[in-house]
């Protein structure tokens, strides 16, 4: 408070000065006038300007006795100062005296000539006089608005320029009080100098009304600064011919506050659209930080999918319908006639197969024709891009959200003042409604309990060998629970296999979903089972949730390695089934034309219903299927999980408390906590699947899309109603970028053996936009040839030609390994930065 | 033909004896006018009050002045919505007229029950520390000085001399254990433990103690404030 006295005195002082210096254009006087006020710290600066005004008036009295010189001319003006005094108001007598000056100076040009003025003088009261004569017209005009106008305007010059000059402008003062005597003794008129000065003076006042705001003043001493300076621009600034961009500069400020206000509503506008934000924070308040992060995730893969969706619905699926035959014309686009009784069935339907399969949603419906519709829309090519486009952009969108996650943890992550600035700065003073009040307060609470979590975390000391020995243990532990369920799962694999050989129709329920019930199982336990061992290490649970989700990741991959063996096996198959179906078609078509082989393939192909052709078993299709099947089937497990596991036993919980032995709420069954790790390693899972199927199943974005809309609310909903906080409420890293990691290793994962059907198996015959090719990446050659000058084709031959693509890879090898080098480097920098920075401060502090 | 700054000073006595007359503390015009200016970060934050202000700006310098002579404070645009919310907070007892009657406070349990402080809980201590007696009582001018402290347009040295008044419980240009405990109990309400509170306060103590007195002088808190990613957009009341 005294440093703020301080200034604020300085202020006064220095003010007081400027003001009495120039009131009253003498050093002297000043000194002998404002000696008090100097002393006198505590006198407003009203007071002060009292005083500038007796000075004034004592002014007044005394030039004509001081300087005679002038005496002729001062009466004459003393003689308007009295007409002045009689008029009633100020503005009305301000208004006279200017219009008074005009006049004067009007006559004073005339009678210039002989007096002989100095050349630059009499430019400079020729421009004045322009400017007068404007004001006398608009005083005309508008009464007496012209002077409000002057008075507002200098007001809204905005400058935040702060008021540092103050030291200079006691400086130029007293020069300029000098030089105005100077001018005064010798009998000149205002000089270009003087008026420059005068400017700055302007401008300086100009700046503190601007500046005014700033200062930490009561309102009754900014009132009284404030008019002064008023008053002083005011009175100058007309004179100095500032006035005259009046409107434009009035425009610009209404722009600028419109533009300004334009841009808060558009940031507001943005927040709102971000979807789920409220839904979120309100979590985050209640649960934390690390509950708060999964519903973040699941909000950009819904982000991710939405993409996928649309690139899927607009480019394949919309096309298809609009513009590709209809129903009915082809047998691949037609139900075949043994299905037709079922088809539309709600279980058929449900299974996705009957009217389902043959539909756009899979990949046996699209027709191999080249181009569809008027467009001339190249579907086969379309559908190739969209399925290679949907796997490139969700490796590119990961990868850069990584960057840019990795960014963010690498800077300014300055915990300096972790603890001040949750205590002084987390509430917001914006809030008034009581229940964002309420979240608001269990959010802060919240956070005060994470920061201390971290904070017991960092300065626990233990016995460092027993936790080494504890962490071995239980990574022993869990190696060897992971290596027992991939046996397990491996050993019901190849039992299974045997069981299809054998014929399955022999065994009973168990051995025919054998494989599925043992994964469900392990599922189900082993996260448990980690769980406990996890106790063991005595991690920070930030990073024991980081330990828990690498386990069951581990356990997961398992899971999604069987489901892949299987379906190549069934692929196989398939293959197999196709060869014979083809063999079959050949003698069928035979049978159609009378048993005789048809040599003559000029012939018109006989009319059959496309119900009846036989058809090849179309893997594909199959594929697209088994992956619609899992998405929905995993979706229904976790609505129900949710509902039976959280739900109802919150009920139970809750409503048996009142009839029961013992304490549920904080005793046995208790109510449930949001498993994080389990939810995220379903998403990312989830992903995983839509990643490989979507290529045969253009329906699965969208199924993806809906399902992660209602999971988003239904589990929101559940969490807030039926979970209970963790016991340690920890901060999430700011970066999910754990998840993101685990979701780039998923997406790689499942692009293998996406790429892997492309690249090496040939496609069905009859069915799909690339039946009748022997690879269906062979659409890319086929449209260079058909769609492109022969010489891009020619180009595109030599730049695919090994020896150009090999040092390209080598190239790019070579720059990965330099930009990770010179990035580690740039770590390395900062780091000893931020090093330096901390000594400095610690030596500071000790200081 | 006379020189200018002769005739800049005639003017200059001129309106000085004439001045006079209008220029009480309670200059309802100038109020107006000033208030206006000092809040127009306020002004323009509200939407309803936006419409009226940022109608033009011509026209509405030109409506200023003719009012003028009336000598009645009926309002400019911006500073009315302040002045009304002063008012109809008590009704009785605060005046629309300001030309001659300069003394009106509101008490503060008033003041806190206005729904943009209301939630606050540092409401008393806002109240108190722009109140001119620290009683917590606040005039007009006091109410002003108050939002045009929290507006957006105050700059981050004014706010942070103010907050730092607020959370300066004792008002003893320190902010100490105590005050830093009272500051966490009302942010929390009251859910931390002891030991939590105490952890808490020393660890800030730690951080932002630099000239190592074991309280936080001003100096110590404009450091660390002006270091504070949110303060800004977190310390200010749109009204």
């Amino acid at each position: 408070m005294a440093v703020l006295e301080l200034s604020l005195l300085m202020h006064v002082k220095l003010f007081s000065k400027d003001l009495a210096l120039i009131n009253d254009n003498t050093v002297l006087r000043f000194l002998g006038k404002n000696g008090s006020d100097v002393n006198n710290e505590k006198d407003s600066a009203a007071e002060n300007q009292e005083n500038g005004r007796g000075a004034d008036k004592e002014r007044k009295r005394a030039k004509p006795r001081t300087r005679r010189g002038h005496a002729r001319g001062r009466a004459r003006h003393g003689g308007e100062e009295d007409g002045d005094d009689e008029d009633g108001t100020r503005r009305a007598g301000q208004r006279r005296q200017r219009n008074r000056r005009g006049r004067g100076r009007a006559g004073g040009n005339e009678g210039s000539d002989s007096e002989g003025d100095p050349t630059k003088a009499r430019k400079n009261q020729a421009n004045q006089k322009s400017k007068e004569d404007d004001e006398q017209e608009e005083d005309e005009k508008g009464g007496k608005s012209g002077k409000g106008k002057n008075e507002k305007k200098q007001d809204k010059k905005a400058d935040k320029k702060g008021t540092k000059e103050k030291a200079n402008k006691k400086k130029k003062d007293k020069k300029k009080s000098g030089s105005g005597s100077d001018s005064d003794s010798e009998e000149e008129p205002i000089t270009e100098e003087e008026l420059a000065k005068l400017k700055e003076e302007v401008e300086e006042k100009k700046k503190l009304i601007a500046t005014l705001r700033n200062k930490p003043w009561k309102m009754k001493k900014k009132l009284s600064v404030l008019k002064e300076a008023q008053l002083f621009v005011e009175k100058f600034e007309g004179a100095l011919g500032k006035g005259k961009g009046k409107k434009f500069y009035a425009y610009k400020v209404m722009m600028t506050k419109k533009w300004m206000k334009f841009q808060r509503d558009f940031e507001n506008f943005k927040t709102a659209c971000i979807p789920w934000e409220m839904k979120i924070k309100e979590i985050e308040s209640h649960f934390g930080s690390s509950v708060a992060s999964y519903f973040i995730f699941l909000r950009w893969m819904y982000g991710i999918n939405m993409i996928l969706f649309g690139l899927t619905f607009g480019l394949v699926m919309v096309p298809e319908a609009l513009m590709g035959k209809p129903y009915g014309s082809l047998p691949r686009k037609t139900v075949p006639r043994a299905e037709e009784a079922t088809a539309m069935n709600f279980a058929t339907l449900w299974d996705f197969s009957g009217f389902a399969q043959y539909s756009v949603l899979f990949y046996g419906y699209y027709n191999n024709q080249r181009t569809i519709g008027w467009l001339k829309f190249r579907m086969p090519l379309s559908y190739f891009l969209v399925g290679v486009g949907t796997i490139g952009y969700s490796f590119m969108i990961v990868i850069r959200t990584m960057a840019r996650n990795a960014n963010e943890e690498g800077g300014g992550d300055d915990t300096s003042f972790n603890f001040s600035w949750k205590m002084f700065t987390s509430w917001d003073y914006l809030i008034g409604n009581p229940e964002t009040a309420d979240n608001k307060f269990a959010s802060i609470t919240t956070s005060f309990k994470e920061a201390i979590v971290e904070e017991q975390e960092s300065r626990k000391e233990e016995n460092i060998h027993l936790t080494r020995f504890l962490r071995v243990l239980a990574n022993f532990l869990a190696l060897c629970t992971l290596a027992g369920s991939g046996y397990l799962i491996f050993f019901v694999v190849r039992r299974s296999q045997k069981f299809a050989l054998e014929g399955l129709e022999n065994y009973g329920w168990w051995e025919r979903n054998e494989v599925n019930m043992v994964m469900s199982l392990l599922g189900m336990f082993c996260p448990t089972l980690f769980d406990v061992i996890s106790s063991l290490e005595n991690y920070h649970p930030r990073i024991a949730l980081r330990w828990q989700l690498g386990r069951i990741f581990a356990l997961f991959l398992g899971n999604l390695y069987t489901f892949i063996i299987a379906l190549m096996d069934e692929i196989n198959l398939k293959l197999e089934e196709e060869k014979i179906v083809k063999y079959n078609m050949t003698i069928w078509e035979a049978s159609l034309y009378n048993g005789t082989i048809p040599e003559n393939s000029t012939a018109p192909p006989i009319q059959v219903d496309p119900a009846d052709v036989p058809r090849g078993p179309c893997w594909e299709t199959m594929v697209g299927q088994e992956f619609v099947r899992l998405t929905v089937s995993d979706t229904m497990t976790t609505y129900i999980t949710i509902l039976i596991g959280d739900f109802l036993r919150a009920v139970f919980v809750r409503f048996f408390n009142y009839c029961w032995c013992w304490d549920l709420e904080y005793g046995f069954p208790s109510y449930s906590e949001f498993d994080i790790s389990g939810n995220v390693l379903g998403l990312i899972f989830n992903q995983g699947m839509i990643w490989m199927g979507s290529f045969y199943a253009p329906c699965l974005p969208a199924i993806n899309v809906f399902r992660l809309h209602t999971s988003m609310y239904l589990q929101c909903w559940a969490v807030m109603c039926c979970n209970v906080p963790q016991e340690r409420v920890f901060k999430a890293s700011r970066s999910n970028n754990f998840y993101m990691a685990m979701l780039l290793f998923i997406l790689f994962l499942s692009t293998l053996p996406a790429v892997y059907t492309i690249v090496s198996i040939p496609p069905s015959f009859d069915c799909g936009p690339f039946s009748g090719k022997t690879r269906m990446f062979e659409v890319i050659s086929e449209t260079l040839e058909h769609d492109f000058p022969s010489w891009f084709g020619k180009v595109f031959g030599y730049a695919s030609n090994p020896g150009l693509i090999l040092p390209f890879i080598l190239l790019m090898v070579l720059s990965i390994y330099y930009l990770n080098a010179t990035s580690k480097s740039y770590k390395e920098a900062n780091l000893e930065l931020k090093k330096k920075l901390q000594t400095s401060r610690r030596k500071q502090k000790k200081k | 033909m006379q020189d200018l700054p002769k005739v800049w000073a005639e003017e200059r006595i001129a309106r000085s004896s004439l001045g006079k007359k209008s220029f009480g503390p309670w200059d309802a015009v100038l109020t107006q006018q000033i208030l206006c200016r000092l809040l127009t970060g306020h002004s323009s934050s509200s939407p309803a009050l936006t419409r009226v202000c940022t109608t033009d700006p011509i026209l509405q310098e030109q409506s200023v002045p003719a009012r003028i002579p009336t000598g009645s404070s009926s309002p400019r645009p911006c500073a009315p919505r302040l002045h009304g919310r002063y008012h109809e907070m008590a009704p009785n007892v605060v005046p629309m007229d300001y030309t001659k009657d300069p003394d009106v406070k509101l008490p503060m349990q008033l003041i806190i029950n206005m729904p943009e402080l209301k939630e606050n809980p540092f409401k008393e201590r806002i109240v108190e520390s722009f109140s001119e007696d620290g009683e917590g009582s606040l005039s007009f001018n006091d109410f002003v000085d108050m939002f045009s402290v929290l507006s957006e347009m105050a700059p981050r040295e004014l706010k942070a001399i103010y907050a730092f008044k607020i959370y300066d419980f004792n008002t003893d240009n320190f902010i100490c254990k105590a005050d830093l405990e009272k500051t966490l109990n009302k942010l929390t309400r009251e859910e931390l433990t002891a030991e939590e509170i105490t952890l808490v306060c020393e660890k800030v103590i730690e951080e932002a103690d630099m000239d190592g007195d074991g309280k936080l002088g001003f100096a110590d808190f404009e450091n660390m404030i002006s270091k504070a990613p949110d303060f800004l957009s977190t310390f200010h009341i749109r009204i």
